[in-house]
């Protein structure tokens, strides 16, 4: 039992944030780690010791300091690497998921891409993506021609997979989807779209965002080709993301950003360019946040994946039990197994209100589209309200949220 | 600041029975627009008719939350039949309120019910909900007439 389990209230220690009042003195309760999680002493801490004893310029100077930080930031691509199963080489330090993301989009449409674009190609995605993984898709079957496809979602929030068969077909360049909904809590089966998605040739991309944090990630068993992820949303600081790829692919990939630190010749007219990693790391990296991100996986494995996974589950669960009791409430989402986004609508009470009401408790969800307005569109509302739980969040927390709202409902007068 | 002083009665009285919230049929020389807050997703569509300049109808429908729908209904009951210089006036104390600026003395004879949304100044979060009618009305009436945007 040990080992799949955790002891959230004494993690909580770990989170200087989670020991602050808000809103004259409430305790806070933090359900939205699904837009960014809380950090721990020990990130932070990584940070500062890498600008108090290790800052310079990674891989330029022949100096100690040059040394150090270089070997700082490799070793946190080591720590990368490790954490999701993958070759050290295979892990490319960006800014966020959003940039690895453009990063793929633009790479595969610019004039060296691997992919010889041809007309009637497509390039499929779902209904349920974060913007950050359907715009980017947007922007480049404006520069290739290609047509964009989706894979519809079912009313219980699935991907509907009963048509997969024409909309993965030949002419199908690039899948791209989320492995877990930021929305709905649904968890996609990856291996299977990916193994049908390469029956046919297509490059599978990944947006991990809503699952490294949560589970134990496994580049190899999901059968995909490039994964995109943000370290703030794993308890590391913001501005560090990773893209990471299959060696071969990233190889045949023509740089995104260029400048210095990812060439190998200049001339004033050209210019040859690294492998990857470096080739998509132009200029002076993001060293304090990889060392910070790599902080964050050392907190995250030594907790442990599986009772992060496990932990997470036992509270949406609950969660999702107490709601659907509540008259007026509906949950959003499959009933299970999913990860750990639930959102929910409350009857006659706009998201924003709900929010606040839950605000006024010290209680911190987000309410509106959750940058995926086309799956609103789908189940035909403006906003929802969501709540999102991680490896801090407690028991208590899903009652104070139960609490909320009903208090929410008495407030704008829709229970007896 | 508690929930209370934010949501005043007359805030939830007027989301509970917006004003004008049935849009007029399209006369000509009718101006309507359609705003979005791209935060959240909440929108407006609101029809004005102006005579030589005189608002003679603002009608709008909407989706959203108690502090948008409540506002833009507000500055419906506020505007109609009045001129656009005074709208135009009227907006921009409403703006000054929601900024947390000083407004000025006479403010809440000028304001009326639009004085009860002070508090959702203390919430930057929300201070586009309760200006988006009121933007779209000045959207509306410095256009010109029959121009429908989208
Ligand atoms: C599913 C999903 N994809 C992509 C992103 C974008 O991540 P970031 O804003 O860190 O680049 C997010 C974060 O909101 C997300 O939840």
């Amino acid at each position: 039992m040990s080992a799949s389990t955790l002891n959230a209230e004494i993690l909580k220690k770990d989170f200087p944030l989670l020991g602050r009042t808000v809103r004259g003195g409430k305790k806070l309760v933090y359900l939205d780690s699904g837009a960014t999680s809380q950090k721990p002493t020990m990130v932070l801490d990584a940070e500062r010791n890498f600008y108090e004893y290790h800052n310079a310029a990674a891989h330029r100077g022949a100096h100690q300091l040059a040394e150090e930080a270089t070997e700082a930031f490799e070793g946190a691509r080591e720590v990368v690497a490790h954490f999701i199963g993958a070759h050290t080489r295979e892990v490319i330090f960006t800014k966020s998921a959003t940039e690895s993301l453009n990063l793929v989009a633009y790479s595969l449409s610019a004039a060296e891409s691997p992919i010889q674009w041809r007309p009637g190609d497509e390039v499929l995605v779902t209904e349920m993506e974060h913007h950050a993984n359907l715009i980017p898709w947007q922007e480049m079957a404006k520069r290739t021609g290609a047509r964009l496809r989706f894979i519809p979602v079912t009313d219980d929030g699935q991907l509907d997979l009963t048509q997969i068969d024409t909309l993965i077909n030949e002419k199908t360049r690039i899948l791209s989807f989320t492995h877990a909904s930021n929305v709905l809590g649904t968890v996609n089966p990856v291996r299977r779209l990916a193994d049908l998605a390469h029956a046919v040739g297509a490059i599978v991309v990944l947006d991990a965002c809503q699952s490294v944090p949560h589970e134990s990630v496994d580049v190899t068993a999901l059968g995909i080709d490039l994964m995109a992820f943000s370290g703030h949303k794993m308890l590391g600081p913001t501005g560090v993301g990773v893209l990471w790829g299959r060696f071969e692919i990233l190889e045949s990939m023509p740089p995104f950003l260029t400048g210095g630190s990812m060439i190998e010749v200049v001339t004033l007219e050209s210019a040859t360019y690294s492998l990857p990693p470096k080739r998509f790391e132009a200029g002076v990296p993001n060293m304090a946040q990889a060392v910070g991100l790599a902080a964050a996986i050392g907190y995250l494995q030594e907790v442990g994946m599986h009772a992060i996974a496990h932990h997470e589950e036992d509270l949406v669960t609950s969660a999702i039990a107490q709601l659907e009791t509540m008259p007026g409430v509906k949950v959003l989402g499959p009933a299970g197994p999913r990860g750990g986004a639930l959102s929910f609508l409350v009857d006659d009470i706009h998201p924003h209100d709900v929010g606040q009401v839950l605000d006024d408790d010290g209680i911190a969800v987000r309410v509106g589209h959750h940058c995926a307005w086309p799956l609103m569109r789908r189940f035909g509302v403006a906003a929802t309200t969501r709540a999102t739980f991680y490896l801090y969040n407690t028991h208590e927390d899903v009652s104070s949220l139960v609490s909320g709202i009903r208090r929410a409902q008495q407030f704008f007068g829709t229970t007896s | 600041m508690n929930l209370e002083k934010m949501y005043q009665e007359i805030i939830l009285d007027h989301y509970k029975h917006p004003q004008f919230k049935n849009l007029a049929p399209m006369v000509s020389g009718a101006v309507e627009v359609h705003h979005i807050n791209p935060t959240c997703g909440d929108e407006v569509t609101l029809r004005a008719q102006v005579v030589d300049g005189v608002i003679e109808s603002v009608t709008w429908d909407g989706l959203g939350c108690s502090i948008s729908q409540a506002s833009t209904s507000v500055m419906a009951g506020l505007t109609q039949g009045a001129t656009v210089k005074s709208a135009l006036d009227l907006t921009a104390q409403f703006l000054l309120l929601m900024q947390g600026k000083g407004v000025s003395t006479d403010a809440d004879e000028i304001l009326e019910d639009g004085i009860a949304f002070a508090g959702v100044a203390q919430y930057p979060a929300r201070v586009k909900c309760a200006l988006l009618g009121w933007m779209a009305l000045k959207d509306a009436i410095t256009r010109e007439p029959g121009e429908i945007n989208e």
